[in-house]
């Protein structure tokens, strides 16, 4: 479903990326971990399609479209998904707004018709149910005044709503509690099917309890260094990453 | 500028009057002929005044068309809006043979020229006295020549259900000046929405001078809603003043969606302690046109509060100026003032400015004031498109949600419905294929009223 092939990305001249190689089936859940810094969240904007970088070298393939000839809301339409880190707030802009325009433009692209108020009010309140939102909060502005948890809620509950082949999940669990932690996992696990595929990108192993990853791949250093079974997170959590450093550095990895 | 003082001097020699008014008519003469229209010299006429923007003269309407009944030539488009019409028609209230109005609860409406008549104490007592001395050539102009006026009278404890709206229309083949000198006295606790409509019928280089007086006794509250609606030949030119009371509450929300040149004055004088004042805008103006809010809040009292919220959005070559003036005199402590002005210019020919403007003499205040030009947020387009939205739409929605933010505060329903469905049309193009009044084209080819110009030629 999504290949990275020797991924280069650099913004403003600095290379961040140094040539990321990852593939992700249907019906996976891949786990990246990794230090601060080493280029986890410069991959999921890329994907999404931040122009603020400049891949200077090797290619995204998804669905055997070269991803990064699409726009950034075609992207979403071809069914990518992003969930932020740092989610934006927008004034003014409901969340029914929002997804209503959001998913019947989605629909136009797919050639279907689109929802009709009831069936719009009816897919909300069942996707509501997914992260256990209020319909008090669809009311509200997007993002608005929401708390850490409130937002990252919202991203999944906008993932329901959008139903996306490949949901990237930037850090999904920074920030929360752990009942939100468990609400927000619960959520993505709900969503999980043969056909789609999550990647998760997290500093710590806590999630990973609640979410198992078929694959967990260490990012360092703008590389993939090492990939293994959910396993390794444990073994990351044990001993830290100054191992990974530390064969990194002897060149054990690359 | 010359053309247009000589054409005034004509005028005004060539007038016949023998009202109430004809002292103030003179002395107000003579000020216009020392201070002619206001140049850019002037400080708040410093980016565009209006001296070069008058045609060298006008056609007047020196007297009333014909009695026709309103419903004939005019209909208010806000669906379900109940409320008390009055029109003006090129200038005069329209009226078959009713000039001045009392109700049962003694709330009097009609013509100003009716109301000096039958009441002079009241309306004298308040007559160009709610303005500060000092004022420009347009003030001056007004007093010498204005044709006709709305008054209103809510006597105390009157507290009005129904909102009154008063319709100002222009029908003419000519360009027309038209003055009016509206004045609105709000008896002790007693409220009132009032809603002022300036529309055209036609496209006409029209120069429109106004003025509006207030006066709200303790207690009293006004909702004063204007909306702002011309052709985009027309020059506009509002001026109002308000003269607070104690504990009385104005509320004002001023929305400009077309014209060719608009000024909005608005002063608010805060002569009794909590007097409050929420003075609120929005324009959203394109191609050529310019919109000029002037806003001017004097807290003469302590304890006295006033907060602006001016919003506009400007496109194509539109210009756009703001000036918030916010004064709090030495003893008046205890004060809370707010301002903001935010603006979005969405091309690079667009010329906006804003002055925010603070002049507190006292040392217990508490004051803030904001002023953003920008684009919109990049984030947010981001976010917005990240989710599948077109960059259009993701704009539109953006722009919707900015301009919203005022037209949420309107008060009546079926207005707010109304408003935020003509903010959303005339952001989406829709609105400035029509040079008319927007009030009534939002479906153009159910045009449910026939204007014709025949019977008034009768």
């Amino acid at each position: 479903m999504l290949r990275i092939e020797n991924l280069h990305v650099s913004i403003k001249g600095k290379e961040i990326l140094k040539g990321v190689n990852l593939h992700v089936q249907k019906g996976e859940v891949h786990a990246i971990m990794g230090p601060n810094g080493t280029g986890k969240s410069t991959l999921a904007s890329v994907i999404a399609g931040k122009d603020l970088f400049d891949v200077t070298e090797g290619q995204i393939i998804y669905k055997e479209k070269n991803l990064l000839d699409l726009s950034i809301e075609d992207r979403a339409r071809e069914g990518i998904f992003i969930g932020f880190q740092y989610p934006v707030e927008i004034p003014g802009v409901s969340i029914n707004n929002f997804m209503r325009t959001a998913l019947n433009e989605i629909r136009q692209y797919k050639k279907l018709p689109p929802l009709t108020a009831s069936q719009f009010i009816t897919l909300m309140e069942e996707k509501r149910k997914v992260v256990e939102l209020t319909s008090k909060l669809s009311d509200r502005s997007v993002n608005e005044g929401f708390s850490g948890g409130e937002k990252k809620r919202n991203e999944i509950f906008q993932m329901a709503v959008l139903e996306p082949e490949l949901a990237i999940l930037d850090e999904t669990d920074s920030g929360l509690d752990i009942d939100a932690l468990r609400i927000v996992a619960n959520g993505v696990n709900q969503l999980k099917s043969k056909d789609n595929a999550t990647v998760v990108i997290t500093h710590y192993q806590r999630l990973l309890d609640y979410i198992v990853p078929d694959v967990v791949h260490v990012l360092f250093d703008g590389k993939i260094v090492k990939s293994g079974p959910k396993e390794l997170a444990l073994e990351l959590e044990e001993k830290g990453y100054d191992w990974i450093k530390t064969e990194y550095e002897q060149g054990l990895i690359k | 500028m010359q053309d247009f003082t000589q054409f005034i001097k004509q005028t005004f020699e060539a007038r016949n009057d023998s009202s109430p008014f004809e002292t103030l008519r003179k002395e107000a003469f003579t000020k216009f002929c020392e201070q002619e229209l206001p140049t850019k010299k002037i400080e708040q006429w410093r980016h565009k005044a209006i001296d070069k923007l008058v045609e060298p003269q006008y056609a007047l309407q020196s007297e009333p068309l014909p009695y026709i009944p309103i419903e004939k030539f005019f209909k208010c488009n806000v669906q379900n809006i109940n409320t008390q019409m009055f029109a003006f028609l090129n200038g005069w209230f329209v009226h078959d043979n009713q000039p001045l109005l009392t109700f049962e609860n003694g709330i009097i409406v009609g013509t100003i020229l009716e109301a000096v008549k039958q009441y002079p104490e009241l309306v004298l007592q308040h007559f160009s006295k709610i303005r500060p001395d000092k004022t420009d050539g347009l003030i001056a102009l007004n007093e010498a020549l204005f044709s006709d006026g709305i008054f209103i009278y809510i006597p105390d404890n009157v507290r009005t259900e129904m909102p009154i709206q008063v319709v100002s229309l222009i029908e003419s083949e000519q360009n027309l000046m038209l003055q009016h000198h509206n004045l609105i006295v709000m008896g002790k606790n007693a409220t009132l929405s009032f809603i002022q409509c300036d529309d055209s019928l036609r496209n006409e280089k029209s120069f429109i001078n106004n003025v509006t007086e207030i006066f709200m006794d303790e207690y009293s509250q006004l909702d004063y809603y204007k909306m702002e609606n011309k052709s985009s030949e027309s020059l506009l030119a509002n001026n109002i003043y308000v003269n607070q009371q104690a504990n009385s509450q104005f509320f004002s929300n001023v929305t400009t969606f077309n014209g060719g040149y608009v000024r909005n004055n608005i002063h608010v004088e805060m002569n009794g302690e909590y007097a409050d004042a929420k003075l609120y805008g929005l324009y959203l103006v394109d191609r050529k046109q310019y919109v000029d809010n002037q806003v001017e809040v004097i807290h003469n009292q302590p304890n006295t509060s006033s907060n602006q919220l001016y919003k506009g959005i400007a496109d194509d070559e539109a210009g756009a100026n703001f000036n918030g003036h916010v004064i709090v005199k030495p003893h008046a402590q205890g004060i809370a003032a707010y301002q903001i002005n935010k603006n979005i210019a969405l091309t690079d020919d667009v010329k906006i400015t804003t002055h925010p403007f603070l002049e507190i003499y006292a040392d217990d205040v508490k004051c803030s004031h904001g002023a953003t030009i920008g684009q919109l947020d990049e984030e947010a387009m981001f976010y917005l498109r990240s989710r599948g939205i077109c960059k259009r739409n993701a704009r539109m929605l953006l722009m919707y949600a900015f301009a919203n933010n005022v037209a949420d505060y309107v008060k009546i329903p079926e207005l707010r419905n109304r408003l935020n469905e003509m903010i959303q049309k005339r952001l989406s193009g829709e609105l400035s294929i029509c040079d008319q009044c927007i009030l009534h084209c939002s479906n153009k080819k159910s045009f449910d009223f026939e204007f014709k110009i025949k019977p008034f030629s009768n």
